[in-house]
């Protein structure tokens, strides 16, 4: 049967866009990557209840961070996802109907800090180690073990940073990589009168 | 309660306290965990207990034995059926259900009444047993872990690990039970809990600082409503369960009255409104009226009250209502804009928007909406064969015409259950119970005798008729015996068409009559000798002029069940009907049948 044949009311329409849907027929919906934190009661089961249900729900789960914020009964869960503008606002909406979480912000589209930590682990020796070295020293990254074969870095910053670093140290040979997963927080707003600069 | 004769004088409507008031002379003894929970159900004033004993909880219910705790346990034979009961006390009295089984098997068994609940919004409490804290994780005898099994079909789920902690976490889940969006929540008591000392202490405030319920409900809302409402040519009401566990149902019959719109129900807005009103278009979606669902497709403002959008109701959400916008009221806030973009919506108790919009609103001269929706009433009218066969439609005719309205009707799933929704035409809210999200087959009986134990413990005398079909009926068939025992005299009525006639409806119309595993004829049991050895009275029908007079028969049964078994025609079938996955234009009645299904 072929009902894309069918032209669209102008309330079929509104609805599209409003879900982020393309209103051509057969053409997929924008998946966009986004970044939430969570405020959580700091309990395993609190924690647990949050990655069931994206795992219940079918929602993407690029990954999570958790840690304890300055108020030891709350933990602070870093969340990244993908989704349609559909997808996303139900992951939401799902999170906030959890009993457990005591605040959630979308920081996509916000002023926002974002942070990966990485810790790699290159085979070098010989000049070649020179070259790691030194692109090491560009990203502002540090030497966390050495071996004569292996050298092992930190390196900490922006994910696309994360990512372009290992990318750089592939064709050297990556023995190990351990990445911690984003943590993320809203810039405070600036003052009015334009502050510092 | 031993024994007595009649649901009059067995009503108990002692005035009852509820909360600091009901605990008083407890607060700050020293007990064990099992009375400190015992207490803690007392001041949540849970009348009735559905419950099934063993190891991990013998020590409440030896405390039981001991304190003589103001409720009423009953003992139903399988946790299942003390689910679904918990369901239909909590449907038909609109207070929380009250379950209590022990871990293990006990806990697994309570799952599906769960899931049920939580699809269906229906506030219960289930405390399963636990093996003791040191235990847990051991695979020790009868463990199972509970929290894990169940959480990702409760509100919320706690382990209580101190007895002191039990009244502020039984506190807590009744809370959470009853407001919001009703859901059930499990409470998992592990034995050294219950058998260790503690104060006893209780605290009215409930501290949660993750949960709140919404009240989005402002001025500029309103003033969009009503300039939408006031604007639309072709509106419509579609409403919803929520609508009934708001209490938002007179608020919804006088704006409905006002504004002179129609009124279209899911499944479980049956009862929201009145069915006799001639506003009302009775039921949408799947197998719902031809008009109310022309309606839909042809309506300019959707106003759904209470209601998800589920997939039984749109067909095709990208075909559904294509011409309306949507103003959506409800509590649960993921359930907006889900299936169905909103153009407007209030997270917040219906009631309350539906009050504050009556006065703002004018009503509109919609006389041509009224007469196009009058034309597709003639059309196509529910009918079925009047050829002197034993017709399930009939069967509930009659059975209607025997209740006038006032029965409280709890159906199982399949075929009788569309039927009972289609032809029972119900005018208040609460009179209809039904497993509508998960389609629990089994349903039916448990949450009869549940809602025949609560209308009972609230004092209120109305005839609880339970549904079933021949199927179903079998699922949980165990708990009839314990509506004996308790002398409820549930109508039960099964719609013996000796198959399962749901599917063999789909079988026969999308799989080309192939019947597989769908024929009881040679399997059903005798249901009228089933019936009196579980203590119960029991009649057969097989012909059109017998039905009234089984129906009267049963009736005159005032101490205990009575099952009527109607012998009906195996190849009645369920219409109008939207197929699975269509959209609501190509819906199959007797008149417009499309010549392919698949
Ligand atoms: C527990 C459970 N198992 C299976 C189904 C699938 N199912 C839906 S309706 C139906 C047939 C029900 O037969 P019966 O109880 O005789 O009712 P009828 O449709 O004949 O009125 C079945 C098997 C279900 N809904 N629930
Ligand atoms: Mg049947």
């Amino acid at each position: 049967m072929n009902e894309e044949a069918i032209t669209l009311t102008p309330q079929q329409l509104i609805r599209k866009r409003a879900a982020g849907e393309p209103v051509e027929a057969g053409a997929a919906p924008d998946i966009e990557q986004h970044i939430i934190n969570v405020l959580l009661e700091n309990s395993m089961g609190a924690l647990i209840r949050v990655v069931n249900m994206f795992s219940a729900r079918g929602f993407n789960l690029d990954s999570v961070t958790v840690g304890v914020t300055e108020d030891p009964t709350v933990s602070r869960l870093c969340i990244v996802t993908r989704g349609s503008v559909r997808v996303i606002s139900q992951i939401l909406r799902q999170l906030n109907r959890l009993v457990d979480t005591i605040e959630v912000d979308d920081l996509t589209g916000t002023d926002f800090v974002e942070r990966e930590l990485c810790i790699i682990k290159v085979r070098c020796r010989g000049e070649k180690r020179a070259d790691v070295l030194q692109v090491n020293e560009i990203f502002r990254g540090r030497v966390v073990d050495v071996t004569p074969d292996i050298l092992a870095l930190e390196i900490v910053g922006p994910t696309k940073k994360v990512d372009a670093f290992v990318n750089l140290m592939k064709p050297h040979g990556i023995d190990e990589v351990a990445r911690s997963g984003r943590v993320a927080m809203q810039r405070a707003p600036q003052p009015e009168d334009g502050g510092s600069d | 309660m031993s024994s007595a004769s009649t649901a009059a004088a067995l009503a108990e409507p002692q005035p009852r306290l509820r909360g600091r008031a009901a605990v008083q002379q407890h607060i700050g003894k020293r007990m064990s965990g099992a009375e400190i929970f015992l207490r803690a159900l007392e001041a949540e004033d849970a009348r009735v207990v559905f419950g099934h004993p063993g190891g991990a909880v013998i020590h409440v219910y030896d405390e039981m034995a001991r304190v003589k705790p103001n409720f009423k346990h009953v003992l139903v034979r399988h946790e299942q059926g003390g689910t679904h009961a918990a369901e239909g006390y909590a449907k038909a009295t609109g207070e929380v259900g009250t379950v209590l089984v022990t871990s293990g098997p006990g806990a697994t068994n309570t799952v599906t009444g769960i899931a049920d609940a939580f699809m269906d919004s229906v506030p219960i409490v289930v405390f399963t047993g636990q093996v003791p804290l040191p235990l847990i994780g051991n695979d020790a005898f009868q463990e199972t872990d509970t929290l894990g099994v169940t959480r990702s079909i409760t509100k919320h789920n706690y382990l209580v690990r101190a007895p002191e902690d039990i009244p502020r976490i039984v506190h807590e889940a009744y809370h959470l039970a009853r407001t919001g969006r009703p859901g059930p929540v499990v409470v998992d008591l592990p034995k050294d809990v219950l058998m260790s000392e503690g104060v006893f202490g209780y605290d009215e405030a409930i501290r949660m600082r993750g949960y709140s319920v919404p009240h989005e409900c402002d001025e500029m809302r309103l003033r969009r409503a009503v300039r939408m409402i006031e604007a639309a040519q072709r509106p419509l009401l579609y409403v919803g369960g929520g609508a009934i566990n708001a209490n938002a149902c007179e608020a919804l019959t006088e704006l409905a009255r006002h504004l002179n719109v129609p009124v279209t129900t899911s499944l479980h807005g049956l009862g929201a409104f009145p069915e006799n009103d001639p506003l009302s278009l009775g039921m949408l979606g799947m197998h719902g009226t031809w008009w109310a669902n022309q309606a839909v497709q042809h309506a300019d403002l959707i106003i759904a009250v209470g209601a998800r959008f589920d997939d039984r109701v749109t067909g095709m959400v990208d075909r559904w209502a294509p011409h309306a916008a949507i103003i959506h009221i409800e509590i649960d806030k993921s359930c907006i804009s889900k299936n169905i973009y909103a153009d407007l919506a209030f997270n917040a108790d219906a009631k309350a928007v539906l009050e504050a919009l009556r006065p703002l609103v004018r009503a509109r001269k919609v006389k041509r909406w009224h007469n196009k929706i009058q034309g597709w009433r003639d059309e196509c009218p529910l009918s079925y064969a009047d050829d002197g066969e034993l017709r399930p439609q009939f069967v509930l005719e009659r059975l209607r015409a025997k209740s006038g309205g006032d029965a409280v009707v709890v159906t199982d799933v399949g075929q009788n259950q569309m039927w009972a929704a289609q032809y029972m035409k119900y005018t208040q809210p609460r009179s209809h119970i039904t497993s509508g999200g998960l389609g629990t087959m089994g349903f039916s009986l448990p949450a009869a005798l549940g809602a025949g134990l609560g209308l009972r413990a609230y004092g209120i005398d109305k005839t609880v008729i339970s549904i079933n079909g021949d199927g179903g009926f079998m699922m949980n068939a165990q708990e009839l015996a314990v509506a004996a025992a308790h002398g409820v005299p549930l109508k039960v009525v099964i719609m013996n068409n000796n198959f399962l006639g749901m599917v063999r409806q789909w079988q026969e119309l999308f799989h080309e009559n192939r019947f597989s595993h769908t024929d009881l004829t040679d399997t059903n049991p005798d249901f009228v000798q089933l019936a009196r050895a579980s203590r119960c009275a029991a009649f057969r029908a097989e012909r059109t002029d017998q039905v009234d007079g089984v129906i009267e028969k049963a009736w005159a049964v005032n101490d205990r069940p009575a099952v009527m078994e109607f012998r009906v025609v195996k190849e009645e079938m369920v219409f109008p009907m939207v197929p699975a996955g269509k959209s609501s234009d190509e819906m199959i009645t007797s008149k417009h049948a499309p010549e392919t299904f698949v």
